[in-house]
């Protein structure tokens, strides 16, 4: 199980829960099995979230694999200038 | 009131054109020379990106109105080579990687080659100060005046 | 296609036998630039293009009631007007028009107002005509009607209970229950860990300030420039200075309610951007122009225009609280940044609060940090956004902690770093990060060791950026003689197009000079994300080398039907076939000119493109000293000597790699000393130009040491990280905590002006 961690813009999808865990082994995955849970999580994380899978941070990258272990960080996209 | 007639001689060239009444040197050499080297970063005469050398003063060509030009020897940034050899200041530009954008180059070459006209010897501080009319928002200066002294040792060796 | 490498004969791999990466070749497009020949915005023409022009609004906060265009429609040389009634009104909608989402309404509302003028500057309709003279004529003929309104620019007084609203239905998002009344707050965000109370309860020691910091420019020489043409059916093509085409492409499209494919951008060689030009102004509105008078339009925005009306980034109000043990263990940090966003919302507190205490290793934090609409220009990212901001006040902080436990402060800084394995206060665990290695790079640097004369101070600071990936395309065409064009999609800011080139080089096994790099428009390249983020020569040099290595196995493979044997019996080694087939020893090597010489016979052309979304960038870290001196009669501060130590995984191109730090370097001395928005009364900016917004010169800054420590990124073919925005991240602080050195004083309020530090040395004299 992947074991994510939802920073406070998400916890209106999720009721307050900040730890969760969910089954899923490719971050698309993760997104559907978030949104089955938590309607409207999946959904705000695929626009407005970028991913970091055991430290290594994903933007827009649905095939990223997960692990049966992973630590999953729900974070803002990062810009730049 | 109707335009101006100017014949000025621009890198060694004579040239003529038709200036509007406000028209700036600036606005003369981009628009009616098509001669695009020098840049518009200001308009105000305080960013130097437009630097060119009239009559062997280095001026913001934005801050003299093209009819001034009259009779008058203006270098640009197209005259600085000679032919297709680059002068020692750009060759020395691009192996100190003196630019970044290279928006404010034009400006700064013209600045740096009046600076050696009248001092080809000069200190770090001395080059700071005589180029700080000249504004670079990428590369901190550090190599440009790097550049600067090395194209000065060079010239210095070429006149001995 | 894959980001995932597997290589073992490349790069950081090959244990540096690297022939072309690492070294200092000159840059390709360097002899146009120094001839004056390289064509920036302002420096292209279409024939019979008109001169387009914006109207702007003189007021910071105003109700556009009527907007009357008659008298100039009717000035001959006057062919095309719009105001926000020419655009289509957009619904609320993010888009990836670039690198980071936008809401593409207020973009569109920021680029023509509608039923209201949210800043001085703010455009309000846009003309185009025959010439300049006859443009401005126009602009003067036009009446706007306004209902002044009260307006707000401070960000705590724009998040007062009774402050003047620019958005009548904005209720602040992030909180634990919806506010029932509007504000001009727009959202909050908080990320916390562990135990805030215990931490503090636990510390010996506790430092607390208050910091401000003001509305700052990108500075740019080159203005914003483009020229635009609707053709009769509906094709679009823009010459523009933007740090992204295909961005260009998508936010026109949106904006004016266009096909992607009916639009064609082509990058102008960009005199700046730093952030500053990851958005679009003048596009839109030359298009729309252009549409209505059917001519081409060319916009030149002038200084005043680029201050007034494109984006600074944040003002700021902060609170930083440390608490730590004598020992030098930071127990507990509270942080509470207050970002102006400017007339729509969208300021980058969220980074800045990300990414200010990412150098630390806190058991106990909590950052708070708010988005706050106020009458000033829309800000735009500046160079690793929202992040130099935040390393002020927290830098700042820890700084007088060191002071207050009596630590050397790199010493404390050391005791409370992050290294590999510990989690980031954002969140993930960090790995192959090399900050330790900066914090040693400067205690060892002999600038660290000179000693200091009278008024004279040095301050530390430390910096964070986080560094992005995503979308780059790269093509490679190898020519029938053997040379090659590597193609890709991003604007050359800074000598990208260099390191580009090197990097095909070095795949492909030739030499820099025969690889030559075009930065291709929007229809003969595909799709890549803008420059900006600190990304190209990671995310597009990744693709550049895949892009090469495809071309390598094809080159391969041609050797083998030239030589009749099998694909796996031959090997590629500096940029020559070798045949291994026992069986076939009298083949001598073919070289990739001889191999694309007869490239029609053994298939056609030799190419290869690469589109990929990179993952995994790595993230940067920074060591600063500063050393200055202050004039006890003018309060004016000079810098006497800057080290700056990164960790940039590889540098590709040493050369540029230090330009970097440089530049970023003197953008951040001058946020320190002498950079801010002024503004009057009447919410109008004071000082609109460089005589009286002052940017470092050259003698403002002695030469800046840069140190490049090399701790490579696994994830890049060799090993290269994203550098240029983490530079501007320590110098405010840097420069702050030489000046409290100098004088004594913990001064908070930036700039730290001549004005200012005098007021403080009259104060000790008194």
């Amino acid at each position: 199980m992947a074991h994510v961690i939802a920073p406070s813009d998400c916890r209106q999808f999720t009721g307050g829960l900040a730890e969760f865990d969910v089954e899923a082994d490719t971050v698309r995955r993760l997104i559907s099995a978030m949104e089955a849970r938590f309607p409207g999580l999946g959904d705000y994380v695929d626009r407005r979230m970028a991913i970091a899978i055991d430290g290594e941070i994903h933007q827009d990258a649905w095939s990223s694999p997960i692990g049966p272990d992973s630590e999953i960080y729900l974070i803002p996209k990062i810009g730049g200038g | 009131m109707s335009k101006q007639h100017v014949s000025t001689i621009v890198n060694g060239d004579p040239v003529e054109f038709l200036a509007d009444p406000g028209m700036t040197l600036l606005d003369a050499l981009r628009d009616e020379l098509d001669l695009t080297g020098s840049k518009e970063g200001c308009g105000s005469g305080d960013c130097g990106a437009c630097s060119v050398i009239l009559d062997g003063r280095l001026v913001c060509s934005c801050l003299v109105l093209a009819p001034e030009a009259e009779g008058r020897r203006v270098e640009t940034i197209e005259g600085l080579a000679h032919g297709s050899e680059l002068h020692p200041l750009q060759q020395k530009f691009l192996e100190h990687a003196a630019l970044q954008c290279g928006f404010c180059t034009p400006g700064l070459l013209m600045a740096s080659k009046a600076l050696l006209d009248v001092n080809p010897d000069p200190t770090e501080s001395e080059a700071r100060y005589w180029l700080a009319g000249n504004l670079c928002r990428c590369t901190g200066y550090d190599k440009i005046i790097r550049a600067v002294m090395d194209a000065a040792a060079e010239l210095r060796q070429e006149r001995v | 296609m894959s980001d995932v490498l597997d290589r073992p004969d490349i790069g950081h791999n090959a244990g540096d036998d690297l022939k072309v990466v690492g070294t200092r070749p000159i840059r390709p497009d360097g002899a146009d630039k120094v001839t004056g020949r390289a064509a920036f915005g302002a420096d292209f023409n279409m024939p019979g293009q008109l001169v387009g022009k914006v109207l702007r609004s003189p007021h910071a906060h105003a109700r556009i009631v009527s907007i009357d265009a008659k008298k100039a429609r009717a000035l001959p040389g006057v062919k095309a007007i719009v105001t926000g009634a020419d655009f289509p009104n957009l619904a609320d909608e993010f888009h990836e028009g670039g690198e980071a989402a936008s809401n593409l309404r207020d973009l569109a509302m920021n680029v023509m107002a509608r039923d209201k003028a949210l800043y001085d500057g703010h455009a309000v309709a846009a003309v185009a005509a025959t010439s300049s003279a006859v443009a401005d004529e126009a602009l003067a003929l036009i009446t706007v009607v306004y209902e002044v309104l009260p307006h707000v620019q401070e960000v705590e007084a724009a998040m007062a209970q009774d402050a003047p609203l620019l958005h009548g239905r904005m209720f602040t998002e992030g909180l634990e229950a919806r506010p029932d009344k509007p504000s001009n707050i727009a959202k909050r965000n908080r990320i916390a860990r562990g135990d805030l109370d215990a931490g503090f309860a636990a510390a010996d020691v506790i430092v607390e300030g208050r910091y401000t910091t003001q509305a700052v420019h990108q500075g740019y020489i080159e203005p914003h420039a483009c020229v635009a043409s609707w053709a009769a059916d509906g094709q679009c093509s823009v010459w523009s200075s933007s740090q992204g085409q295909f961005m260009v492409r998508t936010y026109c499209a949106k904006v004016l309610g266009l096909e992607i494919s009916n639009i064609r951008v082509t990058p102008a060689e960009i005199g700046g951007g730093f952030g500053g030009k990851t958005t679009v102004y003048l596009e839109p509105l030359a298009l729309a122009l252009s549409r209505q008078s059917g001519h081409p339009v060319k916009m030149v925005m002038t200084r005043d225009e680029v201050f007034r009306a494109t984006g600074p980034t944040s003002g700021s109000v902060m609170y930083v609280r440390l608490g730590a043990k004598t020992d030098g263990t930071i127990t507990a940090a509270d942080v509470e940044l207050k970002y102006q966003a400017g007339a729509f919302p969208g300021s980058p507190v969220g980074a800045g609060s990300m990414t200010a205490l990412a150098c630390y290793h806190i058991p106990n934090f909590r950052i708070t940090g708010w988005d706050v609409v106020t009458n000033t220009p829309k800000v735009a990212a500046y160079r690793a956004p929202g992040a130099p901001i935040s390393a002020f006040a927290v830098e700042c902080a820890v700084d007088d902690l060191a002071l207050k436990l009596g630590m050397d402060p790199i010493a404390l800084r050391e005791k409370n770093a992050v290294r590999d394995g510990m989690k980031a206060s954002y969140g993930p665990t960090f790995q192959n990060i090399g900050y330790v290695e900066t914090l040693e790079a400067i205690k060892t640097s002999p600038h660290y060791q000179i000693p200091l004369g009278p008024n004279q101070g040095r301050g530390v600071a430390v910096g964070f950026w986080f560094n992005v990936g995503g979308e780059s395309t790269a093509a490679l065409h190898v020519g029938e003689d053997g040379t090659a064009v590597v193609v890709t999609g991003n604007p050359d800011i800074g000598g990208s197009r260099a390191s580009m080139a090197m990097m095909a080089a070095e795949a492909l096994g030739i030499g820099v000079e025969k690889v030559r790099p075009i930065v291709a428009d929007t229809a003969s390249i595909g799709f890549s994300m803008l420059t900006g983020g600190s990304r190209t020569t990671f995310a597009t040099g990744m693709a550049v080398v895949q892009a090469a290595e495809k071309v390598v196995a094809e080159l391969k493979r041609r050797a083998a039907l030239i030589w009749e044997v099998s694909a796996d019996h031959v090997a590629w080694r500096e940029g020559v076939a070798h045949c291994l087939d026992p069986a076939k020893t009298d083949k001598p090597p073919l070289s990739l000119e001889a191999i694309a010489a007869q490239s029609a016979r053994t298939g056609g052309p030799i190419s290869a493109q690469v589109s990929l979304n990179a993952q995994g960038a790595g993230p940067g870290f920074a060591a600063h000293i500063c050393d200055v001196e202050i004039d006890p009669e003018t309060g004016g501060v000079t810098v006497l000597r800057y080290t700056a130590a990164q960790d940039v995984g590889k540098a590709i191109h040493p050369a540029y790699v230090e330009g970097q730090i440089q530049g970023g370097v003197a953008q951040g001395v001058g946020w320190a000393l002498n950079e801010e928005y002024i503004f009057d009364r009447d919410g109008k900016m004071e000082n609109a130009g460089f005589l009286d917004y002052r940017v470092p010169v050259a003698s403002d800054l002695p030469m800046i040491d840069a140190i490049m420590v090399e701790v490579p990124n696994p994830r890049h073919p060799f090993g290269a990280k994203g550098v240029g925005e983490v530079p501007i991240v320590p110098p405010l602080a840097a420069v702050a905590n030489a000046v409290r050195a100098a004088t004594g004083v913990r001064m908070c309020d930036l700039p730290l002006s001549p004005p200012k530090i005098r007021a403080v040395l009259d104060a000790k004299e008194g």
